[in-house]
């Protein structure tokens, strides 16, 4: 499968993760460029949107379900908007973004192929993150326990899980190809490590970056 | 902070309908320093009963502002940053030019001369008085209710000179509910033959008629959650009903109190120009729709809405939201949850700081 991406300035993608912690924030401060028009959803308390208007002048908007957590974003002068993401695009216009982001939050989603469709509709490209549930470790944990898979990265209980879609690196790289997306780039994420090989049961995390074909 | 009421005279305000009035006086009080560059200047404005005392304590009447809890030294405009400006609007009764100021042409009271007016015409005066304090653009215009239409008139009308626009508890145009309710109140008034046509001023206002109006009101910005809580089916000094028409009850009680007190403060004909000016308020008239009204508009918004508000619903703030959205605009959106009804943006604080200081903060750091 897919070549991690080029090295980057490592100075860069220090201060990139002290900001933001999250490897996939990380990366996703790596391939926005300067004053870029991004959209994020799901976008929480706002700190990745913010740290782009900071550091890239970034235009961002962001649609976030929790009413606290927007409020929280637009406390930090983040054009943040409450609302649900599967039903939250409609109002935009066709290519209104160079970038719509979802971060971790596919899985959460009631219809993905509609979300991400969507995505591709108001968006010249979107980057996608998602936990891998083809890990060794959900794997394992499945394997041995017979129950539905607990690991660091998916803690639930499977009655509170907010995951509802199960979806693996194989997956979303077949889904890619029916659906005839191009992928830009694609990153492969252990802990904040990057994955070389076999990344379907190494990755805990992976980026996309994808356009239309 | 002690402040007072400063009043400037313009020459002349030509009018929507082509009407010149002339002259026009503005009365409005400002709140910090203007920094040398002209750069944080805060236009704060008022619903419709409000004044140009939106904060401090006044030299005269002793009386905090309007918006006190918002607006000073620390608060969500804060004063030690920002040069906050407030003035009464056109065809008030506080100072500024209204239906009760004597017309130049007869020596007398305008009275039912005064011309119609438009939340326009009012936007536009205050670009006067903010040309007149030498600012070329505003860091933020800002206020709730009426004073929300005129935030969302200024972004359009005047879009390079609003860094920022804050509609709180507001629409982009009146629904029919919103114009019954304050067709009742302007009926009431004509209805009381002290009104006399409008012609009453050195006479005997029509107070029971303005009374009723407000009573009316008062009902429409509270919530049923917040009159249960705050009067419940309670009576006063009594157990139980004596059977009488008396106000026997709390909330009969409080609404004749509210009635009889905006007498002593309000001017009946400035009630009646004033909500005809909100009802007849359209965005979107002069464009094909209100996404292309808004498309005009250069500045981030920042729209509030509160759950209990059903004078000012949500759904009216999400429909300028919704239209942003559609043409690019850069909008924040938030519902606040609230039991207070409309009157929430004037009592809920604490959430309203959070997001007005943050987002404050980055416009004017993105402006410098």
């Amino acid at each position: 499968m897919g070549a991690p991406a080029q090295p980057v300035a490592t100075t860069g993608r220090r201060l990139v993760r002290e900001v933001l912690g999250r490897g996939d924030y990380a990366i996703i401060g790596e391939i926005i460029e300067p004053r870029a028009k991004v959209l994020d959803l799901g976008c929480g308390d706002g700190q990745l949107l913010e740290w782009l208007a900071d550091n890239k002048n970034v235009r961002g908007s962001g649609v976030e379900i929790s009413s606290e957590r927007v409020r929280q974003a637009i406390a930090r002068g983040v054009s943040a908007y409450q609302g649900d993401i599967d039903q939250g695009l409609a109002d935009y216009p066709d290519h209104a973004f160079d970038y719509v982001i979802l971060s971790q939050t596919l899985q959460q989603t009631l219809k993905p192929l509609k979300v991400l469709t969507e995505m591709l509709r108001v968006g010249q490209r979107i980057i996608v993150a998602f936990p891998n549930f083809g890990h060794w470790r959900v794997r394992w944990s499945h394997l041995v326990s017979g129950r539905a898979p607990r690991t660091g990265l998916f803690p639930y209980e499977w009655y509170e899980s907010p995951n509802i879609h199960f979806l693996t690196i194989d997956d979303f790289e077949i889904l890619c190809r029916d659906q005839k997306w191009v992928i830009e780039r694609r990153y492969f994420l252990a802990g904040n490590r990057r994955v070389s090989g076999m990344p379907n049961l190494m990755a805990e995390i992976a980026v996309y970056c994808i356009r239309k074909g | 902070m002690i402040v007072e009421t400063r009043v400037v005279q313009f020459d002349s305000l030509t009018l929507d309908s082509g009407i010149v009035l002339t002259p026009v006086d503005v009365a409005y009080e400002t709140y910090g320093e203007l920094n040398p560059r002209k750069t944080n200047a805060i236009l704060v404005v008022h619903a419709f009963t409000g004044d140009s005392h939106a904060a401090g304590i006044h030299e005269e009447s002793g009386k905090p502002g309007w918006w006190d809890n918002m607006i000073g030294p620390g608060k969500a405009f804060d004063t030690n940053q920002y040069f906050v400006i407030c003035t009464n609007v056109l065809g008030g009764c506080r100072g500024t030019t209204g239906p009760s100021s004597i017309d130049p042409a007869s020596g007398k009271p305008y009275a039912m001369n005064f011309p119609m007016i438009t939340i326009s015409d009012m936007v536009r005066l205050q670009k006067r008085l903010v040309e007149h304090l030498g600012i070329q653009r505003l860091l933020a215009v800002a206020g709730g209710s009426m004073g929300g239409m005129q935030v969302l008139e200024w972004a359009v009308r005047y879009p390079d000179a609003v860094a920022a626009a804050f509609p709180i508890a507001t629409t982009a145009r009146h629904s029919a509910q919103q114009i019954a309710f304050n067709e009742v109140g302007r009926q009431a008034i004509m209805a009381d033959p002290d009104w006399n046509g409008g012609d009453y001023y050195g006479t005997k206002p029509p107070a029971r008629g303005l009374s009723v109006a407000r009573m009316v009101g008062h009902i429409t910005y509270m919530s049923d959650e917040s009159m249960k809580e705050k009067f419940g089916r309670r009576f006063r000094n009594r157990e139980a009903s004596a059977f009488t028409f008396d106000d026997e009850f709390e909330v009969e009680s409080y609404l004749r109190y509210r009635g009889s007190q905006f007498v002593d403060r309000f001017d009946a004909n400035s009630y009646l120009y004033i909500t005809k000016a909100m009802d007849i308020f359209d965005l979107a008239q002069g464009f094909h729709s209100l996404p292309q009204a808004l498309e005009q508009a250069k500045a981030r918004f920042l729209v509030i809405s509160f759950t209990s508000d059903w004078l000012y619903p949500s759904y009216q703030s999400l429909e300028m939201v919704s239209a942003l959205r559609s043409r690019g605009g850069d909008v924040a959106y938030c519902e606040l949850s609230s039991n207070y009804g409309h009157d929430a943006f004037l009592v809920e604080v604490g959430e309203q700081t959070e997001l007005i200081r943050g987002f404050l903060k980055r416009v004017y750091k993105e402006a410098a």
